[in-house]
């Protein structure tokens, strides 16, 4: 006899066993499925329409000079900086909202991507960095402004959720005043560079972006993954996940680095993108029904809204493109106005 | 009801245990042996550091000084995984993901014995099984967790930590917030797991007459100390209720079971 209620396939022998659950595979191939028409529709669509036909015979490397050029300089390197930006911001969202135990505990709330931008314009504005090194400073701003949060919402011997969201969002409103203030301090070009990387685009992504944000994730993916057991358990508590083995401060510790490193890098990739790590996570657990934070299915989600935003941000205003940030704050504002809504509700706040 | 294979033996002892919180000591140079194969109970004051030994015990808190030994090892020298298949405990508010199934949450139970490679044996699968039937909420298993009355929920929390399977098994106040029906029936559960598969349980309780009901050894504390400990009947009296909780009281014999019976006095004008 088997417990029917739990989910999935097993495979088994005596010194192995595999448990897939079929309703995550499932949505996670319908979420590739969507993802992958989204992306050739994105490749098709702008100021230079490619038909379909001629998209699919580029990338197969049969297509022609003026195809080829665009797809490959322009609408590809765009289209995966935004897919591996979104795959990045879902884990992290998922990462800290398990981690605070709160939905609004999102990297892009709490701080983390206004201190990673604040890192990354500082070096733009003062040193004249580019490219890699904007990338560091996205991530020593993003890992700071994190210590802040956490230093100050720390309380006898623990964080309380709540504490870390208010210190996080006023962190967050402090070191965007840090990045207005560079802005005033620089020159009109310089000023209007970051501003345009400021408001979250994915116009002019070179390969150049595409290679910070794939060799991120390439590291700290499998590394995110193995530490989701982990933290399904710290979700019953903290005593009870310890009471089952896990090493509940190194997992916690482990966790929240790999989820700066992949808000930060995702801010040096294509600035910062607001709400996406906010909604993917909630979407993603609410289409699996899987008792677990389910990451791979969240990055999927997040990578989908980023490639659907930039798609939208483009198509709807047309000849006007909208910023993909532009575009995800419209539908991720509502959302965030309806958690707090129902947190006060339910006395969370 | 099967009798349930446990993974190991496990004897637990605190040798002059000194707890704190930073700099503020709960228990002071505490020594107490867990009799193996016994229902312990703990009873005190609040804020007498019965937790807080609880969680002394199962290695969550490390203490200043002194140590805990399991099976004669000190317990912070084992890696937590270890300890976790010897030894389980199921705090006082533990959280529930939100939406998540019964039999998904007894299943976290098999948590130490399994790994990317052995992700649901068929040990996992007759232990949570067998967990489920224990605490007969077999029925339950496909229902969600925040559907459940309080009493089914307590019992789908101990069922977890039946499935870990562990010789000893802690559990910090399982019966507040029930009512005394459920709370019976939790207890009646404990004794069963001792009696039928010669677990050793320790539990947190405030009610002083079903703790003698239940209980085979009682450890009465007050202020991190061991005011009294021994079998009910020699340790619940009227001197040593006047010595740990400051109550006047009678004790006489339960009428239905013989065990120790508190009657608090009426208030003296």
């Amino acid at each position: 006899m088997s417990v029917a209620a739990i989910q999935g396939r097993v495979w088994r022998t005596p010194r192995f066993s595999l448990r897939v659950d079929e309703r995550l595979i499932g949505v996670n191939l319908l979420l590739l499925t969507v993802l992958a028409g989204a992306s050739l529709w994105s490749i098709s669509a702008g100021d230079f329409p490619i038909a379909l036909g001629d998209v699919l015979k580029t990338l197969l490397g049969r297509g022609e000079g003026a195809n080829n050029f665009i797809i490959f300089n322009v609408r590809l390197p765009r289209l995966l900086t935004g897919i591996g930006t979104g795959i990045a911001l879902g884990i992290a969202g998922a990462m800290f909202q398990s981690l605070a135990r709160n939905p609004l505990a999102s990297p892009d709330i709490i701080g983390f991507d206004s201190g990673a931008a604040l890192g990354a314009v500082a070096l733009v504005i003062l040193l004249g960095a580019s490219g890699t090194l904007v990338a560091l400073g996205a991530v020593a701003g993003g890992l700071a402004t994190a210590l802040v949060v956490f230093a100050l919402s720390w309380r006898a011997g623990g964080v309380m959720p709540l504490r870390l969201v208010l210190i996080g969002i006023g962190v967050g409103f402090f070191a965007y005043a840090g990045v207005e203030f560079l802005m005033t301090r620089s020159d009109i070009f310089e000023a209007a560079a970051a501003q345009a990387w400021l408001t979250g685009s994915l116009n002019a992504r070179l390969w150049s972006h595409v290679w910070i944000i794939g060799a991120t994730l390439v590291v700290l993916v499998p590394v995110a993954l193995l530490l989701q057991p982990a933290l399904d358990r710290i979700e019953l508590g903290d005593d009870l996940a310890a009471a089952l083995g896990v090493r509940v401060n190194a997992a916690r510790l482990a966790a929240g680095f790999v989820g700066v490193l992949l808000a930060a890098l995702s801010v040096a990739s294509a600035g910062p993108l607001p709400f996406v790590a906010l909604v993917s996570a909630p979407i993603a657990r609410r289409m699996t029904r899987a008792p677990s934070i389910v990451l791979v299915t969240s990055g999927l989600v997040g990578a989908l809204v980023v490639t659907a935003g930039d798609l939208g941000g483009r198509l709807v205003f047309a000849p006007i493109q909208l910023p993909v940030g532009v575009f995800t704050a419209v539908f991720g504002a509502p959302y965030l106005l309806w958690l707090l809504a129902t947190q006060i509700r339910k006395g969370a706040m | 009801m099967n009798m349930m294979q446990v993974t190991r033996d496990g004897q637990l002892q605190g040798e002059t245990l000194t707890l704190a919180y930073g700099e503020r000591v709960i228990v002071d140079r505490l020594t107490v042996t867990i009799p193996d194969r016994k229902i312990t109970v703990i009873v005190g004051p609040n804020a007498c550091g019965k937790s807080t030994l609880l969680r002394a015990l199962a290695r969550l808190l490390k203490p200043k000084l002194g140590s805990v030994l399991l099976d004669g090892q000190e317990i912070q020298r084992l890696p937590t995984r270890e300890v976790a298949k010897r030894l389980g405990l199921l705090p006082q508010t533990p959280i529930a993901p939100e939406g998540i199934l019964v039999a998904d949450l007894v299943a976290r139970g098999r948590t130490p014995h399994q790994s990317a490679f052995q992700q649901w044996s068929a040990a996992d699968e007759t232990a949570v099984l067998d967990a489920l039937e224990a605490t007969e909420i077999l029925d339950l298993a496909d229902r969600r967790i925040d559907e459940l009355s309080g009493g089914q929920r307590q019992r789908v929390w101990i069922a977890m930590a039946l499935a870990q399977q562990t010789q000893l098994l802690l559990l910090d106040e399982p019966t507040t917030f029930l009512d005394l029906k459920h709370q019976i029936e939790v207890l009646n559960l404990v004794r069963r797991l001792n009696r039928n598969e010669g677990r050793t349980l320790v539990l947190v309780l405030h009610d002083l007459n079903l703790a003698c009901r239940y209980a085979d050894h009682i450890v009465a504390m007050r202020d991190g100390q061991i005011v009294a400990e021994g079998p009910p009947k020699e340790i619940i009296t009227a001197a040593n209720m006047a010595a740990v909780f400051g109550l006047a009281c009678d004790v006489i014999a339960d009428p239905m079971s013989g065990t120790p019976l508190v009657i608090p006095a009426l208030e003296t004008e």
